[in-house]
Formats: structure tokens, sequence, C-alpha cells
């Protein structure tokens, strides 16, 4: 059983969907049962192997019906992805628990088909995160994307055509990928990510224009699916227009796994020395994260939706982890890696809580937050304890990713990412303060008027407490302690994860 | 008495106890009676650990505890020495002095939101004892940023404009400061030396030798304005703002907790991360001398136009902060002891200030001092105190605040620098200007017109005159037993 763990965990999800797409007459309950059984195994399989990864030190190579790799499909768990795996299916799962109420509320009709697209989409990015060849990973990515067009056109309002600009984007992306990794095919002759890797340390490929062209093509297209600025249009309108259910799953994981896949590719398929010395954008792209993050988190500031305000954090986080990766030193690696780990956990604490006011009160304007103190107080605390992480206050984990890519950038002499980062930072911490103010103080002009005839700060009593329900706060406080959990850990996770995937070279 | 190994576990204890009593306190929140309760078991737990400490110090140990490996190179580090042990003594002490007054404060006011409010005191004191046993730079950054968060709902507590815009300024300054100064200036530490670890004197420092002057200097004041709640000028405006709180956090703030680890921040980075011998080597130390000179004078002279009497000491305590940081900045032994004691000798004071300006405001809902006028006759009590407390501010004997002043004189004489002493002599002058008259007025002024001239006494209830005449008395011993706090700081220098 256990060596089949690696399968098991894309294959459970994908049958699942199937059936979810056939048990519609047994109701709700069913299909919201079978979701959650199958992410669980799904997430247990992950789980085990990452236990596995940890205890033997060594790589899990899977060969789907054994045939051999290079030939064969290759599932490949090493210590980078047994990470990303294991938040794949926590996020997921959770988000799945979270779903009983806010699923139904915006697929009131076809909720047994929104879960299929729901399961299949986790398949997908299980499986890209876990595919040892370039060419499954192609695949698996448009499995995940078009599952995920089918779940975001279901949002609200003009939803169906920010998706479609989001399916032109997210094609033209994966087409360039597609056509990067021919260009590597007809240099190499092969497509498993190993192989490749053999292949092009040759000193003839070093200098080759097509091998170049190849990496290119893949790194603008996965730019695109990551959204990283300036080819971030698609991702604020794509996301903010989604239901409550669909923003939880995709927009914490989508663009993490993008970015793992940029590592991959950066430093499993080509190598630190090749992507810093032959290709030497380092420093363009620095820039291009510096100017994402600051101008996302300020553009983030300027919104007066809830749910457009967090999208824009993801575009200014991205910025973080591009930089982090591409500052080619240990430190800025560790806290890319670290934080595709702390942003997935972020993002999804900041959507579930923003999900539950929603739900709650029935807005998504930055209103809505009034008195939240009062009347939520759970979500508000864990809200709480999200903002900090964006802003890095210890010991929450966003100080921990935030630490490691200041020292690197600092070690690389990257000083525009250093005052990027800095000013982001406070620039988030003016809107988060914004937001809590809103929603510890309440209405002001309601106080004003209580104030006149009754005894000074009393009205803040009378406003009664209407928390969300258990499904929805359970995960919620999960992911909230998660984020102190895991800054409180971070020795751990650097010491028996992300240390061992450091690549040679950096 | 107890073995090592007890006092190994005796800080987190310490530290523990005002965490501990949240959950407590947040369940007995319709037990008023037993929620208060808990306040003073943890204060109470807290003070015996911090005293059996002082004890061990005394006897020449250092507890050094490492709390959580965070980071493959960096520890959550605590370490107990001489000088987090005066911070830590005169903070868990206050604290049960200000828990007793806060209650009846609170209580005699009917004030909303207790709960959140004795939850939030008890964080903010967790906070201030965990900065003053930090053994390194993160750990110190770490309860200071927990400090700013859990003071935030105390400062914001009435809910109302005033409020708002005050507890705006307040978080602004102290989380720009130290997100945007102290953060990267520790990083670009850590880079540099690999070792965020304090030094164990106040000499060597941690900056690795053959550091660039210009990094050196930009770091150490990246630091001087980053730990914002010291109150150095331009980053002092918070201060005045955060007045709109209750009193007790008030005294709280401006006494016991916040800006006290301000300068004990400053300090500590001062001393043990930067090193005398640097700060000398660098002419560091006079070049802050003068700029928290320029704070003394102007802060002083803002404060004597100020009639509502929380703004007047708070530009009272923004003017005293710096004399604590100016005798470290001196670099001379005499100086820095000068320094470090008005730490304990300025919240001794500053606290019976702030106690008697809430209990006036509770018996009378006075708040200017122009309306104050004859009231030391009915307050006999609160308005001796506070002249007390009055003669600690100006520094004359027998009072606390004098063997500040002879120390920090001492040592600009020692430093030769004639002008610190002009500086030193004028703020004496200007703190007798804008305090004295207050307590005059009080006991031979006139009431103001309307009022008829109330001969009884109607003084504030017992719960918050207790606490006011004892820390009144504390800053007395602390003038004439001076030794106690004084051993520990000659600690610090040898």
């Amino acid at each position: 059983m256990m060596d089949q763990a690696p399968v098991l965990m894309i294959v459970v999800p994908v049958f699942a969907s199937l059936a979810l797409t056939l048990i519609g007459p047994l109701g709700h309950r069913a299909a919201y049962g079978l979701l959650i059984a199958s992410l669980s195994l799904s997430l247990t399989a992950s789980l085990a192997m990452l236990v596995q990864v940890v205890q033997t030190g060594r790589a899990v190579h899977y060969r789907m019906g054994d045939w051999m790799p290079p030939m064969g499909i290759e599932l490949v768990i090493d210590h980078l992805s047994a990470g990303v795996l294991a938040l794949v299916g926590t996020c997921s799962l959770l988000t799945a628990i979270y779903s009983l109420h806010t699923a139904r509320q915006d697929n009131p009709d076809r909720l047994h088909h929104y879960y299929a697209l729901f399961a299949l989409l986790v398949a997908g990015l299980l499986g890209m995160t876990a595919a040892g060849d370039v060419f499954n990973l192609y695949v698996l990515l448009e499995i995940s994307a078009l599952s995920s067009y089918g779940m975001l056109a279901r949002g609200r309002g003009p939803a169906y055509y920010a998706t479609f600009r989001y399916l032109v984007m997210g094609t033209i992306g994966a087409c360039f990928y597609l056509l990067g990794v021919g260009y590597l095919y007809i240099m190499t002759g092969s497509l498993n990510m190993a192989d490749l890797a053999e292949i092009l340390s040759r000193p003839e490929l070093r200098e080759s224009v097509s091998v170049r062209i190849g990496f290119t093509l893949i790194i603008l297209g996965i730019w695109i699916k990551m959204a990283l600025f300036p080819l971030h249009a698609w991702l604020p309108n794509a996301y903010s227009r989604a239901g409550t259910t669909t923003a939880c799953l995709i927009a914490p994981l989508m663009t993490k796994v993008s970015v793992y896949v940029m590592l991959r590719m950066m430093y499993t398929v080509f190598s630190a020395d090749y992507v810093f010395q032959q290709i030497a954008w380092s420093r363009l792209v620095i820039f291009l994260a510096s100017a994402a993050a600051v101008l996302g988190m300020i553009t983030a500031l300027s919104q007066r939706d809830l749910r457009k305000m967090l999208t824009y954090i993801i575009v200014a986080e991205i910025g973080y982890l591009t930089g982090g990766a591409w500052l080619a030193n240990t430190a800025g690696y560790t806290g890319a890696v670290y934080h595709i780990l702390a942003d997935g956990i972020i993002t999804l604490c900041l959507f579930m809580a923003v999900g539950a006011i929603i739900y709650r009160t029935g807005e998504s304007r930055a209103a809505a937050m009034q008195g939240i103190f009062q009347r939520m107080p759970v979500t508000a605390a864990v809200f709480l304890v999200g903002a900090a992480s964006v802003l890095g206050i210890p010991p929450t984990c966003g100080f921990f990713s935030k630490w490691y890519l200041l020292q690197g950038a600092v070690q690389a002499g990257a000083w525009v990412f250093v005052a990027a980062l800095i000013i982001a930072g406070l620039v988030a911490a003016v809107m988060f303060f914004k937001l809590l103010e809103k929603a510890f103080f309440g209405r002001l002009d309601d106080l004003m008027i209580e104030k006149s005839n009754g005894k000074p700060g009393t009205a803040a009593l009378k406003i009664r407490m209407d928390e969300a329900p258990l499904t929805m706060l359970l995960p919620l406080v999960f992911t909230g302690a998660a984020l102190v959990g895991l800054g409180i850990y971070t020795n751990e996770v650097v010491q028996y994860l992300i240390r061992w995937s450091v690549p040679s070279g950096i | 008495m107890f073995s090592a190994a007890f006092y190994q576990t005796a800080p987190v204890i310490a530290l523990c106890a005002s965490l501990g009593v949240v959950p407590l306190i947040a369940l007995s929140r319709r037990h008023p009676n037993l929620r208060e309760f808990w306040t003073f078991a943890a204060a109470a737990v807290k003070f015996s650990m911090v005293l059996l400490l002082a004890g061990w110090i005394l006897a020449g140990n250092v507890v050094e505890v490492t709390l959580i490996q965070v980071l493959p190179e960096l520890a959550i580090r605590f370490k107990v020495d001489a000088f987090g042990i005066v911070f830590a003594l005169v903070s868990s002490f206050l604290w049960i002095v200000a828990a007793a007054y806060t209650i009846g404060y609170m209580r005699g006011l009917s004030e909303h939101a207790q709960t959140r409010f004795f939850i939030c005191f008890a964080l903010s004191l967790c906070a201030a004892i965990g900065v003053a046993f930090s053994g390194n730079l993160l750990t110190l950054y770490l309860f200071y940023e927990m400090l700013s968060l859990s003071t935030y709902p105390l400062v914001a507590h009435h809910q109302d404009k005033e409020g708002r815009g005050g507890s705006r300024k307040y978080l602004t300054f102290l989380l720009g400061g130290s997100v945007g100064l102290v953060l990267p200036a520790m990083i670009i530490l850590f880079t540099l030396g690999g070792n965020l670890t304090f030094a164990d004197n106040i000499h060597t420092g941690i900056i690795p030798a053959g550091t660039g002057d210009t990094l050196v200097t930009c770091l150490f004041f990246a630091c001087l304005f980053g730990f914002a709640k010291n109150g150095v000028m331009p980053m002092h405006a918070w201060l005045p703002g955060a007045m709109v709180a209750p009193t007790p956090v008030s005294a709280l703030l401006h006494a016991v907790a916040v800006v006290k680890v301000g300068v004990f921040c400053t300090t500590r980075v001062m001393l043990y991360v930067f090193g005398i011998d640097l700060m000398d080597a660098l002419n560091l130390g006079i070049v802050t001398a003068y700029i928290v000179s320029f704070t003394i004078v102007t802060a002083s002279i803002i404060a004597m136009t100020r009639d509502n009497l929380k703004a007047r000491l708070a530009y009272s305590t923004i003017s005293q902060l710096s004399y604590i940081i100016l005798g470290v900045a001196l670099l001379t032994p005499a100086a820095v002891q000068g320094g470090i004691i008005h730490i304990a000798n300025h919240a001794f004071a500053k606290i019976t200030l702030f106690f008697c300006a809430g209990a006036i405001y509770v018996a009378t809902r006075k708040k200017n001092i122009s309306e104050m006028g004859g009231l030391g006759r009915v307050m006999p009590f609160t308005f001796g105190a506070f002249a007390l407390a009055s003669l600690s501010m100006i520094g004359a004997p027998p009072v606390g605040g004098f063997i500040t002043k002879w120390y920090l004189l001492t040592g600009a004489l020692d430093a030769g620098q004639m002008a610190i002493i002009l500086v030193l002599v004028a703020s004496t002058m200007l703190n007798i200007v804008y305090f004295a008259p207050v307590t005059f007025q009080a006991f031979f002024g006139r009431a103001p017109d309307g009022e008829t001239g109330d001969t009884g006494i109607r003084e504030a209830p017992l719960i918050m005159v207790a606490p006011i005449v004892a820390a009144a008395l504390l800053s007395l011993l602390a003038g004439i037993f001076p030794g106690v706090m004084m051993q520990f700081v000659r600690m610090v220098i040898s």
C-alpha cells in the first residue's frame, strides 16, 4: 500500500471526481462526504510520503506501470515536492470542510458537478507537483487550469467575462510552456526531468540558442501562470469575482504551485549555474519582483473590495517569491521555498476569514469589517494573525520568510529588493491597520449617536455576536494556528526539508 | 535556596504567569472579583520569580535559557543579567501597584470592556518582561512587537473619534519604526556577523571588526530612531496622542511598560550590540547625547505650555526618557549608571504622577491644571504624593531623581562635556517651572470662580489612593536607599 502512495494520492481525487458527477441524486451531503473522504485519503498519502522522505533522506521515485524512465512516466517526490504536496493536500482538505455552506450558496443547482471540478483541480495540482517529466507536467497543468476556468466562471456577476480573459491568458501561458518543452525535446530527445538535466549539462548544449529559447519560453509561460508583474492583469479580476469556496481553493494554491514549477525548471531541469551564468537575467527579474511587491501592495491598499485587495496581495507575494528564487543564494532560495508554504497558508487564512465575513454580512466591501471584533471575535482574531503574517510580525511564519528573503537580498547586494520588501511591508501595515481599525472601532457615527444619550462607549456592547458556522470556523482556526505553528517550527522545516533541496551551485 | 535548574525555568515561569492568566481572565469575565483575583495572582507569581532571580543574579550568576530554536542559526533566547533584572524588578513590581489602582479606576468610572482591558494589560506586561529577559536581538524584537500590538486596544479603549486618532498615530510610529528601521538593521547585523546574541559586557559589542564606519553609523541611528517607543524627537509624536487612553493605561505606558521598553531596547542595543568602545571610536555617543539633549530641552519647553495635566506629564515623559539615553550615550561609568538607575527612578515617580491625574479625574472629573486651584486641600494625600513625585522629576533630594541627577552630572563632568551640564541645569530649571506651580496652586491657590471652596477631605476611593501613596513612598525610598537598585547597576558596569 505504502509503495503505491504516490499514485493513490493523485488517482483517488480523479476517481472521486468521476463518481461525483454521478451522485447528484443522492443530495449535497453525499457529495460533500465523498469529496472530504477522497481528499482525506489523498492528504494521508501525501503526508505518508513526506514522513518517508524526511526519514530516509531520499526522494521517492514511482514508475507508472513499471515502465522505466526516461521512456516511462515517473513521479518524483523529493524534499521540495513533498512539502508542496503536503501544503496542497492540507489546504484543499480544509477548503473542502469549509465549503459546506458557501459552496451550496454559490452553486444551488449543480453542487456535485462543482465538487467534481474541485476534486479534479486538486488532482491536477498534486500531479503537477509530483510529475517527474516535463510533458506530464503540462498535461496536469492543463487539467488543473481547465477545472479552474470552470470553477471561476461560476462566480458572481460578470465572472464569466473575467474568466474568459484568464482563459486566454492561461492558454497563452500554457502554450509558451509547451513550445519551450518542444524546443528542449528537439535538442535533447528527452522529456524526463532527471534525464533532461543530465543532457542539458553537456558543454555543447550550454551555448545552444535553441536551449536558450526553450528556457525563455518555459519561464515566460510559467510567469504568466503565476501572474508575475507585469503579466498579472488577469489574476485580480478572475479571482475576486469567484465564489468564496473557489477563491479559497484557487487563490492560495494555483500561483504557489506555479512558483514551485518555476523552481523545478530553474534548478532541476536546468541548473543554477546555467540560469545565473548563461541566462543571467537575475538583475532584471529582481527589478520585476521588486516592482511586483511594491505595486501589488500599493494597488491592494487602494482597493475598496476586500477580496480584490487580497488578490493584489497575491500579486505582491509572487514578487517576494520570484525575487527570492532569483537571488542566487541559499538564504534567498530558502526564503522562497519557505514562503511557498507560508504564503499558501497565509492566503488561505485571509480568504477564509474574509469569506466568513462576507457569508455573515453579505457584503464584500471594506465596510463589512466594521465592528467585526465584537460580532465575530474568533474570525477577527484569525484575520489578525493572518494580517500579522503578511506584515511579518514574529512569531508568525511571515516574519521568518521575510527574514530569509531580506537576508538573501542583503547578501546578494540586491538593495532594490531590500527596499521593496520593506516598503511593501509598510504599505501592508497601513492597509491592514485601516481594516483592523474598522473592525475594532465599528461604525463611529453609531457610537456618536449612542454616546449622546447613553453612557460613553457602551454602544460596542450592544452589538450581537454572530459568529460563522462551525464548519467554517474550525478550518479557519486551524489555519490561524498553523501560521504560528509553522513560524515556531521554522527551524525544523528548514533543517529537514528545505536544506536538502538547496540546489548545488548557489 | 533553590537549585540552579530552578533558576533556568524561573524566567519562563515569570513570562507564562502573565500569559497563562489570559484565558483565566477571559473565562471569569462574568465574575469581576474572581477576574481581578487572577490578575493579582499572576502579578504576585511574576514578582516573586523576578525577586528570586534578582537574588541569584546578585550572587554573581547569569541565567541563559534557549526557549525555541526557531532558525538553525537563531533561537528565542532568554538571558537574565543585572541590566535586565533592573527593568524586570521595576515592571513586575509596579504591575501589582498598577493592578490595584486600575481596578479602582475602571470600577469608579464603570468603564466598558473591562475584561478585554485586563487581558491586554496582562499581555503587555508579559511582553515587557520578555523584553527585559531577551538574550538576543530577535527575541527583543519579538516582544517589542508584541507590546505594540497588545497595547493598541488599551490606547483605543474608548473607541471614539479621539481614540481612533491617537491609536492610529500610536501604531504608525511604533510599527513604522520597528518594521521600517529596526528589522532591516537587525537583518544586516545578522548578515555581517551571523550572530545576534548580546555581548557579555558593555565594552566589546558584537559588530565584527572591519565593518565600514558608514554602515555602523547607519545601523546605529536606525536602532536609535527605530525603537520609537523611546520618544526621541522626532519619533515622539505618538506619545501625546496616546494620552486619550484611560489614565491607568497612560501610567502603564509612560512609566512602566511601553516607553521603558523603548529606552531599554535602545540602551540594550547601544551597550550590548554596538558596545562602548565602538561608539567611542566613531563618536556615536556624543552625537547621540546632543540629539537627546535637544529632545530634553524642547520637550520641557512644550510641557510648560500645556494646561491639560496628562499632556504636560506626557511631554515631561519625553524629556525624562532622554535622560536615560543621555546617560548611556555619555559613555563614562558614572553617566551610564545614572542613565540605568533612572529607568527605576523615573518609573516610580511618573507612575505616581499619572495615578494622581487619574485620581483627580475620578474624584472631580477635572483634567486641566488651571481648574485645580485649591484642590490640594480637598485631596491632600493625592497632592502630597504629587508633590513628592514632582521633586523626584526635578531631582531634589531626598527623592530618587536626585540620585540620577548626581550620577549624570558626575558623568558629564568626567566626559568633560560642559554643554551637557548646561542642558541638565536648564532642564532642572524647566522642570521646576512646570511642576512646582501645579502643587503650589493646589495647596495655596483659590478655587476657580463659581465653585465653593470645599474644605472637607474628599479623596478618590481607597483602592486608588493606597497605590498612589505606595508609589510615592517608593520614590522616596529610592532616594533614601539608592543602594538597593544601585548594586545591580554597578554589576552592569563592572
